[in-house]
């Protein structure tokens, strides 16, 4: 039994009101006092230099309402601490066993509740000026649209605690809670060490090892190699051959204004890869980013629903990677790079890809997966497409194929923009096969894997009639007995008591 | 033209010939809403391009009835241990795999000359937006019949997501 488990009500961290609106209230308060002093300093000097038409304040002074204004300035101050301190007390949590619930608001109460076996992943953000109080935003997602479960702002510890305990509930393992470590020194180097320190938690036993190490020569190459670069290339073309040939200068003004919002879109993309981490833990894979902004979130087993490892062509030389999942819920977080949270590995070389593979994917060979990415088709465990699927496919048909595994199905396509898909067997929720006039004149058919939605459409096209049709059969068997031998919504309940 | 795809299922459930009504019907509407305003405007501006364009449509909506009855002899559904097989179509084929375990629920709709015949519809949602099937112009009895069955088996082997 932990401080945050004992099915107590538990309230935020004393600072929320002020982080999260309050600031801007400050600024203008800071505002009325910078005002004020001049209003001070002229009634002192008092040589009358008149000029108060609008100036509201001086106007003010000037027909003596400055008691008034006073008085209006203190009861709307205090109006808002007893608000804001009500909020405060109003808004609490609880974590049971079953459930996390959240209530807040004061006149329009709202209470929100999760289920802890529904939970999809555990966020921990701490945004930069939070972060120097101290504070962390922890966000816990459910499945489904606008589902999440927000716990703005606890103390840094705190969130990693409760992260820690909302986890292990869910697990569902019989293991008793581990000690809280308490932070030693002073306050200050407590805030110091929060800041520096290491964004995986140095609370787990075994301390996990990031598997990736983002390279910042990687970063910005991959950055410059991105498609966007192409399109910017293709407009500055276009602008130069549009100023050459009419001879106006008139066409540089978007572009200028589409320079600067394109070196802010790689800025910001750069900045929030900055750090990025991806390990290993007990309960699942956790993704972490950030410089001064820091975001840490954690996915428990299971709760991946695709995974798609791409290869844009102009990565083809340096030879990278980018991975892709679908997941049940939507985060109000971003992820590495700036990009949907749904992007976990940013850009990677084959043995980063690996390596995350093996995490996101425990129960399918890295090897395979490995060999699946890079392989020019033919005889290599996948069952590729006929040589007659060419008039479909014209440089990929030797690649364009799909294979099943014990737990999950791969799909292979592309070999300009290569392409895998894996989809865990017990994540699809429904198999389709289909076929249009075309593909029955070449006997070939199209199948579909519907999963939760997400930046993957798992689907392969143009394969060979008869053996889609017998892999629709074998993998609709293959989903539902992997489907009822799943318990990765208490991923470890099957743990021995520790 | 080889042959079709099939699939090596014993006895495929086939929906009411009755519902042959309703989509004829439905789609006679739909023509009139499109052909309708379509020759209206031709007739007004003339250009025989846009009569050539009204004609081709028509043509294109006379074929779609003309195929409807065996368009809904196409359409079957077959309910296996552990899952339900869906299928539809005859130039476009669609085969569609749900497991019991993944449905999350089961609609019953009815429009109103479907229920002048008699006639529901069942919608099947898995948490996932492309599964979904509907089987329509089954006999009201039947539609709640099954949709019984299915949420029970639905509930005995419910899965996560």
């Amino acid at each position: 039994m932990t401080r945050f488990t004992d099915g107590e009500w538990h309230r935020l961290h004393p600072l929320t009101p002020l982080l999260k609106g309050g600031i801007a209230f400050i600024a203008i308060i800071a505002f009325i006092l910078v005002n004020l002093r001049d209003i001070l300093i002229e009634s002192f000097l008092g040589d009358g230099r008149g000029g108060s038409e609008g100036e509201p304040l001086l106007w003010l002074a000037e027909n003596g309402f400055v008691g008034l204004a006073v008085l209006a300035v203190l009861l709307f101050l205090v109006l808002f601490v007893v608000g804001f301190y009500i909020s405060w007390r109003m808004h609490t949590f609880r974590i049971t066993d079953e459930v996390v619930e959240v209530r807040s608001g004061i006149l329009f109460r709202t209470h929100r509740r999760g289920r802890l076996d529904r939970i999809q992943g555990i966020n921990i953000a701490r945004p930069f000026l939070p972060r120097l109080f101290g504070a962390a935003k922890l966000e816990v997602n459910v499945a489904g649209q606008d589902a999440n479960v927000q716990l703005e702002y606890l103390g840094s510890t705190a969130a990693d605690e409760l992260r820690r305990e909302i986890l292990r509930l869910a697990s569902g393992t019989q293991a008793a809670a581990s000690e809280v470590v308490d932070p030693s020194g002073t306050v200050i180097e407590q805030r110091v060490a929060e800041f520096i320190g290491p964004e995986l938690d140095p609370t787990l036993v075994t301390e996990p090892q990031s598997v990736v190490k983002l390279h910042t020569g990687r970063l910005l190459g991959s950055l410059l190699l991105s498609g966007f670069t192409i399109f910017l290339i293709a407009l500055v073309a276009g602008v130069a051959v549009g100023v050459s040939l009419t001879g106006s200068l008139g066409f540089l003004i978007p572009v200028i204004f589409g320079i600067i919002g394109t070196f802010r879109y790689y800025v910001t993309r750069f900045t929030k890869s900055l750090r990025y981490s991806i390990a290993g833990t007990p309960d699942g894979v956790r993704v972490g980013f950030g410089l001064l902004s820091t975001s840490n979130e954690t996915l428990p087993p299971g709760r991946i629903h695709s995974v798609q490892v791409s290869q844009p062509i102009m990565w083809r030389i340096p030879g990278w990677w980018e991975i892709k999942v679908n997941r049940a819920s939507t985060s109000s977080a971003s992820g590495a790079a700036g990009q949907a949270n749904t992007t976990i590995l940013p850009v990677g070389n084959i043995t980063d890809v690996r390596n995350v593979l093996a995490l996101v994917l425990p129960g399918v060979d890295p090897d395979l997966l490995a060999t699946a990415l890079v392989s020019k088709g033919g005889d290599d465990g996948f069952i590729n497409s006929p040589k007659r699927a060419r008039v479909l496919r014209w440089f990929s048909w030797r690649r364009n194929g799909f294979a099943l595994t014990d737990s999950a199905v791969l799909l292979r396509k592309g070999q300009i923009w290569r392409e895998l898909v894996v989809v865990p067997q017990a994540r699809m929720q429904s198999v389709a096969l289909d076929q249009g006039p075309l593909l029955r004149r070449l006997r070939l058919a199209g199948l579909r894997f519907h999963t939760v939605a997400g930046p993957i459409t798992p689907s392969i096209g143009a394969v060979d009639a008869s053996i889609a049709t017998e892999f629709f059969i074998k993998t609709a068997d293959a989903a539902i007995v992997s489907s009822s031998s799943d318990t990765s919504h208490r991923w470890r309940s099957g743990e021995a008591l520790a | 033209m080889t042959e079709r795809l099939e699939l090596p299922v014993a006895e495929w459930h086939r929906v009411s010939p009755k519902y042959v009504v309703v989509d004829v019907v439905g789609y006679i509407i739909f023509a009139a809403m499109i052909l309708v305003p379509a020759s209206l405007a031709s007739f007004w501006i003339g250009f025989w391009w846009m009569w050539a364009i009204t004609a081709a449509l028509g043509v294109i909506f006379l074929i779609t009835i003309v195929f409807t009855p065996r368009r809904v002899r196409s359409i079957g559904y077959a309910l296996r241990d552990d899952d339900l097989l869906f299928r539809r179509g005859i130039l476009f084929q669609r085969f569609v795999a749900i497991p019991y375990g993944r449905m999350q629920l089961v609609d019953i709709n009815r429009g109103p000359l479907a229920r002048a015949l008699g006639l529901s519809e069942l919608k099947f949602v898995t948490a996932a937006a492309a599964s979904g099937v509907t089987i329509p112009g089954l006999p009201e009895q039947a539609a709640e019949e099954l949709r019984d069955t299915l949420v029970s088996l639905a509930e005995s082997r419910r899965a996560g997501l």
